[in-house]
């Protein structure tokens, strides 16, 4: 009955701006912690059913989906800053704006589950179990660094996480090969295979496509639509269909908003679902944004308004968003956001400081790691 | 009685004398003819006993035995999950072969010839050759990339280039080229047993081909070990090194140098990549001159890479004359005989070139 009646409230509540008047009763209405959020329906295509249209946000999982994109975040401005400041060199290609997808995506598989993608990877690096601390030294080159030096912001790998690719598209095939092995295996495990707007031209693309129908790997291919490709905007790229979704043809796939943590998890449990039960490859285009520009080189104003850039943050910010759905239901605690908000910071702090004091790599290990000398 | 007696005593005694000669009696095993193809054959199927993450995967090689028969037998014995076959998409196929290669499996990836492999190199080169190093170690991609190098017969340009120069070049990449039965057994063999990436280039021409298999190179362990090479004849008068179909062509060389007393010592470098540098220089501080000869275009050759090396090593001071490159035609392979057979080094190039170092 108490459930019931929770549940009713919250539903009833949730997504809508309550009065400051109606806060006293909610609060005094607080059963539990867990939120029934509402979640935009996906565009399917060769699906019957697409992902729920609304889920339940518990407590923990708000806290830790908020610090996960919360040190995202920070990590990346603070590349941004070290970048800026030369401890930071050739290529870096920043994800804020896009840390519901990565956390999203995270959310949605199991740790068991393999993940690959482009170069636009720090925030994967992260949700894949790499410290901070060990990304940004590797951003810097130093020996702490997760690839000791060797890698750079491109290269950074963990278990079941194949990085960090710097050849657009590249990763499309490795990732079916992942999910590939996963068969071969007999695991139930599957692959996320993530690339961008520009990958989906790739010729290879279309190849992995084709394979992972034909064998039915467990490969969910997911897209991040960012609306620009490099430098250009996506209408320029003359592309006749943008709706990535349908690209796979004969694949299915859907369309997700890629900056509601909520509808990434949600879309991404349904295809991993999808994946396990041996029906093959799906598509899931998850429509998200980036802040900076391309690369550093990228102001990121020549082929969008400053004032586009500032409406997406105000107004689809994806950290925004988590903390409005759990303030909408008054499951917010402001103190606990503020907390993780220090902790976070100091941890960014504490790893940036690591990354320009860490000595760099002895020039004796240039060589080292050329070739394996292990044989079976 | 006595006879009887005799007869009991002789039976017995015959049959131990006969146990005792034998013992001392040595019967040499009976030569085994292989040729290439069933040595590469054999040598993948027993990896494929031997390993289940083994998988070979590329066009035609299943149902169709391979194009060009070499894993006949194969898609029968193992079937379907380990033989597959792909569909014409060598990027798509090869990147999902280093990505397998990645999670824990050991792929052996076919490219019909290494012609078609430039559609993959990408993978090959940058997914494949550089991830061990790029990830510092974490990342092993132990795969096997196969398939016939080089010139055929009259299949024109685009299906005849030599790749040793290309994949040679790359730092992270293993590369071998086999010559006769024996070192294709062993070759692949041991390709599939590194952890690294390996590229085998094998021959098309050689393939039909047939050569005594050793005794020790029918066990089902034998290795040749990657980044050796082997002396194929002893010689003192000059260094001939070459890889591939090219070392039957030295050899034959060798033997009419030897009726004008003119000894060749032949060397088959076996592995391209990491080249046995120190065999190469033994020879060449022993003999005084070198040869190289390879079936590649001439500019950033083998060739060179070797006259390079022995410039900059304690071999470049025994040289009594300018080491000579004997290497293909620096065109794209024509189609007419006449045209493709002077593209490629024939024994009379090799002579000449051996007689013009020897200065006779």
């Amino acid at each position: 009955m108490r459930k019931m009646l929770a549940s009713l409230v919250s539903h009833v509540f949730s997504g809508v701006n309550q009065k400051p008047a109606m806060r006293g009763l909610l609060a005094s209405l607080n059963f539990s912690n867990d939120t029934t959020c509402d979640i935009t329906k996906c565009d399917l295509y060769r699906l019957e059913e697409g992902p729920p249209t609304s889920t339940v946000l518990t407590r923990e999982e708000a806290l830790k989906y908020y610090r996960a994109m919360q040190v995202i975040r920070r990590m990346e401005l603070k590349a941004d800053q070290m970048y800026k400041q030369k401890f930071i060199r050739g290529f870096c290609h920043l994800c804020d704006g896009q840390e519901a997808c990565s956390v999203g995506l995270e959310a949605g598989i199991r740790p068991s589950d393999h993940i690959i993608t482009s170069y636009r990877a720090h925030g994967l690096c992260y949700t894949r179990g790499l410290p901070v601390r060990s990304i940004l030294a590797e951003l810097t080159g130093r020996r702490g660094g997760c690839a000791k030096g060797k890698g750079g912001s491109m290269h950074m790998y963990a278990k079941n996480f194949y990085g960090g690719n710097g050849i657009v598209g590249a990763q499309v095939p490795l990732g079916a090969g992942v999910a590939f092995a996963c068969t071969y295996l007999g695991n139930t495990e599957i692959c996320l295979t993530v690339y961008g707007d520009g990958a989906a031209n790739q010729g290879q693309v279309a190849e992995a496509y084709n394979l992972s129908a034909l064998w039915k790997l467990p490969c969910s291919l997911s897209s991040e639509r960012i609306a620009t490709t490099q430098w250009a905007r996506l209408s320029r790229e003359q592309q006749p269909n943008t709706d990535y979704h349908k690209r796979g043809n004969f694949i299915p796939g859907r369309k997700a908003n890629g900056m509601d943590i909520l509808c990434v998890r949600e879309a991404t449990k349904f295809a991993a679902h999808y994946c396990r039960s041996g029906k093959g490859p799906i598509l899931l285009e998850l429509q998200t944004y980036r802040y900076h520009g391309h690369s550093k080189s990228d102001p990121g104003i020549s082929y969008r308004t400053r004032e586009e850039v500032q409406s997406m943050r105000s107004k689809s910010d994806p950290i925004m968003l988590l903390q409005e759905r759990r303030r909408n239901s008054n499951r917010s605690n402001v103190e606990e956001w503020k907390e993780i908000d220090a902790d976070g910071k100091k941890e960014i702090e504490e790893a940036a400081q690591f990354a320009t004091t860490d000595p760099e790599p002895a020039l004796e290990e240039l060589a080292n790691y050329s070739c394996t000398t292990k044989k079976k | 009685m006595a006879a009887v007696a005799a007869g009991v005593v002789r039976g017995p005694w015959r049959q131990v004398s006969a146990l005792v000669k034998r013992r001392f009696h040595r019967s040499a095993p009976a030569a085994l003819q292989l040729t290439v193809r069933e040595a590469i054959n054999q040598g993948m199927d027993e990896e494929l006993e031997r390993d289940e993450k083994v998988f070979l995967l590329g066009e035609e090689v299943a149902q169709y035995d391979g194009a060009y028969k070499v894993s006949r037998g194969l898609w029968k014995k193992y079937g379907d999950k380990r033989i597959i076959d792909t569909p014409i998409s060598e990027m798509g196929f090869a990147g999902i072969a280093v990505g397998a290669a990645m999670a824990g499996l050991r792929p052996i990836c076919e490219f019909m010839t290494f012609n078609f492999s430039m559609q993959a190199i990408d993978q090959v080169i940058n997914s494949a050759a550089k991830t061990y190093y790029m990830s510092a170690g974490l990342q092993p991609v132990p795969i096997v990339f196969r398939g016939p190098n080089g010139a055929s017969a009259g299949v024109a340009a685009q299906h005849s280039q030599c790749f040793a120069a290309w994949y040679g070049h790359c730092p992270g990449l293993k590369v071998v080229s086999p010559w006769n039965s024996e070192d294709a057994k062993g070759l692949i063999k041991s390709a599939i047993r590194d952890d690294n990436p390996v590229v085998m280039l094998e021959n098309e021409l050689m393939y039909g081909v047939a050569f005594e298999l050793p005794t020790e190179a029918q066990s089902k362990d034998f290795l040749i070990p990657i980044g050796k090479a082997k002396i194929e004849r002893q010689g003192t008068h000059i260094t001939v090194v070459s890889h591939s179909r090219p070392v039957g062509h030295c050899l034959e060389a060798a033997a009419v140098l030897s009726k004008e007393g003119i000894e060749c010592e032949v060397i088959n470098m076996r592995t391209i990549r990491p080249m046995d540098m120190e065999a190469i220089e033994a020879s060449v501080m022993k003999t005084n001159h070198l040869v190289t000869v390879e079936g590649g275009w001439p500019q950033f050759g083998v060739g060179a890479e070797i006259c390079a090396r022995i410039m900059e090593g304690p071999a470049f001071n025994f040289l009594d004359a300018p080491a000579v490159r004997v290497t293909g035609a620096d065109v794209p392979m024509p189609y007419a005989k006449i045209l493709e057979d002077n593209s490629i080094p024939q024994v009379k190039d090799i002579i000449f070139a051996i007689k013009k170092t020897l200065n006779v």
